[in-house]
């Protein structure tokens, strides 16, 4: 049989959107408050969502500890209380949720073999949530 | 296409163990999870079906029907139990969430009448849940 496991972690992280290729003022036009170049924060959600076959000895998916240790390591640590603006990642990119959304799936896909990587959901405030499956549509 | 959603609360007690590992074994594999004493959970339950409208009621389902058989067929069996010790599903297999919302789902579904059973959420806490499709 197989199911899908949804994990839920937070971290707080400080971000400035501003792009390059635009000009001061288009900069200023598009990204509003959020180009305050002292930049401002958020307590980030993540919920990560894997799939595969129930293992029968385990009754598992995959083991959490695996997949919590996976995170903590790979993804809490690393975005947790940074800045975004200052990653390698984000030296070309503006870090804005989506582009988070999705450098945190393609590590994911990367480095996470014990399941399937199926989506991973973020949510930069209580209002506004992300959701990136690597192109795919979203199972409702 | 509509689908419509119904949530449940049960709480119960459950630990993992499986018998052909040593106890080593099981220590390492589940955690605290294997605390021979159990330990609990406040589960909140997802139903989702899927149907057209009736045109005639404007329903899906009746939720009533719905809300009934799920009380019947799932909070009234594992609200308040031991899931390895009462419920017959769980003498064999480790009352995982995986496998609990597998056995809600073999539960609710030939008891549906019209409605599709689409989805079973089922989350063992806020920060995690499993979704099962009925997919083998």
């Amino acid at each position: 049989m197989k199911a899908h496991l949804t994990r839920r972690y937070r971290f707080p992280a400080s971000h400035r959107l501003h792009s390059e290729a635009l000009t001061p003022e288009e900069n200023q036009r598009v990204y509003g408050k959020c180009n305050n170049p002292h930049g401002h924060g958020h307590n980030y959600a993540l919920e990560v969502t894997v799939s595969g076959q129930v293992d029968p000895e385990t009754g598992m998916v995959c083991n959490l500890a695996d997949l919590d240790g996976f995170v903590d390591r790979e993804i809490v640590e690393h975005y947790g209380h940074a800045n975004l603006n200052t990653l390698p990642e984000f030296e070309q990119l503006v870090p804005t949720t989506e582009n988070l959304c999705s450098a945190i799936y393609g590590k994911l896909k990367e480095q996470f073999r014990l399941a399937h990587v199926e989506k991973v959901r973020m949510e930069e405030t209580m209002l506004n949530s992300f959701e990136y499956a690597g192109g795919d549509e979203l199972r409702h | 296409m509509v689908y419509l959603t119904r949530r449940a609360e049960f709480s119960a007690s459950h630990y993992y163990h499986n018998p052909k590992f040593s106890a080593e074994e099981n220590r390492r594999i589940f955690g605290k999870c294997n605390n021979p004493h159990g330990h609990g959970h406040n589960y909140m339950l997802e139903v989702t079906v899927k149907g057209d409208v009736d045109p005639r009621s404007g329903f899906v389902v009746d939720l009533k029907e719905l809300k009934e058989t799920m009380n019947r067929e799932v909070i009234e069996a594992l609200d308040h139990r031991h899931l390895n010790q009462e419920v017959p599903e769980f003498v064999a297999q480790i009352p995982t969430s995986e496998n609990l919302a597998i056995a809600i789902w073999n539960r609710l579904r030939p008891k549906l009448n019209l409605a599709k059973l689409h989805r079973v959420r089922l989350y063992e806490t806020a920060d995690l849940f499993v979704d099962f499709y009925g997919e083998v």
